[in-house]
């Protein structure tokens, strides 16, 4: 009898053995078949182009004031050569807000902060709440899990935006702040949800093992642990990032967060909120893009939430 | 069940505990020197030192802390430096319109996020279903600033001179006035009910329904349509959601099918049986949206003109008058904080697995 040619054997093995798919091939093959989480990361997409392309997009500087520079007034309505407004007349696709600028413009980098704002503050909230506290609390147990998960509890303990607008106040007004203020209030959020994976995880064989083999506990907890209890964190990010957004937009639109001339959608609504009855686009346009940045994350976190988590899995 | 309610009434003390910390903490932590931070820039040295130690700020951390204790339990809750009324007194005044607006935008959201949801849940993977949850997820989407706005524009300015037409801003139409209950009950300001009976007599729907006032009754539920829908529709997307997802799971289970199976009717097996079990996790969610309606509140308020706590928040705050803006977030925060305890303790009551555990 003589022996297969190796290449011959090791396509019987392929066929034989089940090749080996890693959590994230998995997790994008499910993503691929969840409507709302492809509707959300292709609005995300457009959001992400408009953001990194707005110096290409943008017709005019988002803060300059072009009185004087055209022949327009304040508050003028949107005007589109191709939808019939005077040739003669300026165009501006969203017409002009209450210091003559270009909406459009203001509109299209607005984009970028808005972005900055939800990436950041979830970011520092992540790394915080969840990598340092929530780890911690987990693996270490006892009365350092106590103290950091009572601490947790107080601060869940205030309607979120309200302590957010306390801390801003105490702080000052401004971006910074405001998005110090956000993260400090979201930490609890991924404590809690990194907590709970890292006190399964530790658990688990594999983590045992490491222990009885000596590996030190800092290791263990950010090289072994860690990596395993990031589904949670991922989906929660998404999620967070929505509310982030709409917090930081809600602490704008108070005067407590970003500050003129900022071109940020929020406080562009509120500079404009009482001329809503005459000249209700320049409080349409932000509340929508704010709605649609808010929404991208929100249907992709709902969609990687089913994609991640197998019990959902059908 | 008694030991149940006493556990989470011992669990609530640490936090209010923390609660209170928070604010105090928040309030010394203000940067620079805390007398120019509140008298202003121009403050002389001479005022400055007056005031450091009238408000007992040159004492020890924990004795300060110890004094702010006392104050709050005795319902102190300092002066307000813009205009020197009491904290106490405005909340007495303010939060009735909040409590109001909170209690209209929690009746409209559970109402329709209930029945949002079920019709979601009976006709799931339909296209009806498809609708409701896109609009459920636009909806938690949503500014609430935004959405007040619009609907503003659209029922005072579009639909004017059309019955639909609501009023934009305000809690009453000029010319439309309230009696005050202590006038109308013969309360004098130093009886102790005296507080108590301004605060009921500044919730306008009760006051009108007290005095028998119609006209003023209706008009304040016109006024308080719009803001009630822009700060409930988030809240209602969610029960939305919620009541679809757990509807959907106690639907699949064995129970149901023999309760169909025996014969019995559709609306039966729904409303009896399906959504005694299913309410249980939507009631969390209504607890928990009671924060976003709190912290909405300031935001709704500002847009329609209402002068409740979120108002008074606003104005405070750009006026950096921090005595008021950290004894309406003591008040807020506790409220939230009784408000969880009641929907923990309501729990036992829907569901004999923890009344019996």
């Amino acid at each position: 009898m003589t022996a297969p040619p190796p290449s011959a054997l090791k396509k019987t093995l392929d066929a034989l053995v089940p090749r080996g798919s890693s959590l994230w091939a998995d997790t994008l093959r499910n993503i691929v078949h969840r409507r709302s989480a492809i509707v959300g990361a292709a609005m995300l997409f457009c959001l992400i182009v408009v953001a990194i392309f707005a110096p290409i997009i943008a017709t005019h500087d988002p803060e300059k004031v072009l009185l004087g520079v055209e022949d327009v007034t304040r508050r003028m309505p949107p005007c589109i050569h191709l939808l019939g407004c005077p040739a003669d007349q300026p165009q501006h696709l969203m017409g002009t807000d209450g210091n003559v600028r270009d909406f459009f413009s203001r509109m299209v980098y607005g984009s970028r902060l808005s972005l900055q704002i939800g990436f950041s503050t979830v970011v520092f909230a992540i790394v915080v709440g969840g990598l340092l506290i929530g780890s911690v609390a987990g693996y270490a147990g006892g009365w350092v899990d106590n103290l950091l998960m009572r601490i947790m509890d107080v601060i869940l303990a205030f309607p979120y935006l309200l302590l957010a607008i306390a801390i801003v106040t105490v702080l000052g007004p401004g971006l910074i702040n405001a998005l110090l203020a956000i993260g400090i209030i979201s930490i609890p959020i991924y404590a809690r949800v990194v907590r709970s994976s890292v006190l399964s995880i530790k658990e688990m064989d594999f983590v045992l093992a490491d222990r009885s083999i000596g590996v030190p506990p800092a290791r263990i907890l950010f090289r072994r642990i860690l990596p395993n209890a990031l589904t949670p964190l991922i989906v929660q990010g998404t999620l967070g990032i929505a509310t982030a957004i709409l917090d930081a937009a809600a602490l704008s639109f108070l005067g407590l967060g970003a500050q003129p001339p900022t071109p940020e959608w929020g406080l562009m609504l509120s500079e404009e909120r009482n001329q809503v009855f005459s000249a209700p686009h320049l409080v349409f346009f932000p509340g929508l893009a704010i709605m649609i940045t808010v929404l991208s994350f929100n249907l992709l976190g709902d969609g990687l939430r089913d994609a991640l988590d197998p019990r959902l899995r059908r | 069940m008694t030991r149940y309610v006493i556990g989470r009434l011992v669990m609530a003390i640490p936090v209010i505990f923390g609660i209170l910390f928070i604010t105090f903490a928040l309030a010394r932590l203000i940067p620079g020197d805390p007398c120019r931070a509140i008298l202003g820039e121009k403050a002389t040295d001479i005022v400055c030192d007056k005031f450091i130690r009238d408000k007992g700020l040159d004492q020890p951390i924990p004795v300060q802390f110890g004094v702010y204790l006392g104050d709050i339990f005795s319902g102190d809750f300092g002066t307000s430096l813009r205009t020197k009324q009491a904290v106490t007194e405005i909340i007495i005044e303010r939060l009735p319109q909040t409590i109001e607006l909170t209690i209209a935008a929690m009746l409209f959201a559970s109402l329709f996020g209930i029945v949002l949801g079920m019709i979601a849940a009976y006709w799931a993977n339909t296209k009806v279903d498809v609708a409701m949850m896109i609009g459920a997820n636009i909806g938690v989407s949503m500014p609430v600033f935004w959405l007040g706005l619009m609907l503003a524009y659209l029922f005072a300015l579009v639909l004017k001179d059309t019955p639909f037409w609501l009023p934009p801003s305000g809690r009453l139409t000029p010319g439309i006035t309230l009696d005050n209950l202590t006038a109308v009950w013969g309360i004098s300001a130093d009886n102790g009910l005296y507080p108590v009976v301004t605060f009921l007599s500044n919730l306008t729907l009760l006051n009108a329904l007290l005095t028998g006032n119609w006209p003023a009754f209706f008009d304040a539920i016109k006024h308080l349509i719009l803001p009630a829908v822009a700060l409930g529709t988030i809240p209602m997307s969610i029960i939305a959601r919620m009541t679809r997802s757990s509807l959907l799971e106690v639907l699949g289970l064995d129970y149901i099918r023999t309760a169909r199976a025996k014969g019995l009717r559709e609306a039966v097996v729904i409303f009896r049986h399906a959504m005694a079990n299913a309410m249980l996790p939507v009631v969390t969610v209504i607890g928990l949206s009671l924060g976003s309606l709190l912290s909405g509140a300031v935001l709704t308020e500002t847009i329609f003109g209402l002068s409740g706590v979120g108002r008074v928040m606003y104005e405070s705050i750009t006026a950096r008058d921090y005595g008021v803006v950290q004894g309406f977030v003591v008040v807020i925060a506790l409220i939230y904080l009784f408000a969880n305890l009641i929907v923990d303790l309501s729990y036992a009551v829907l569901d004999p697995r923890i009344r019996l555990s």
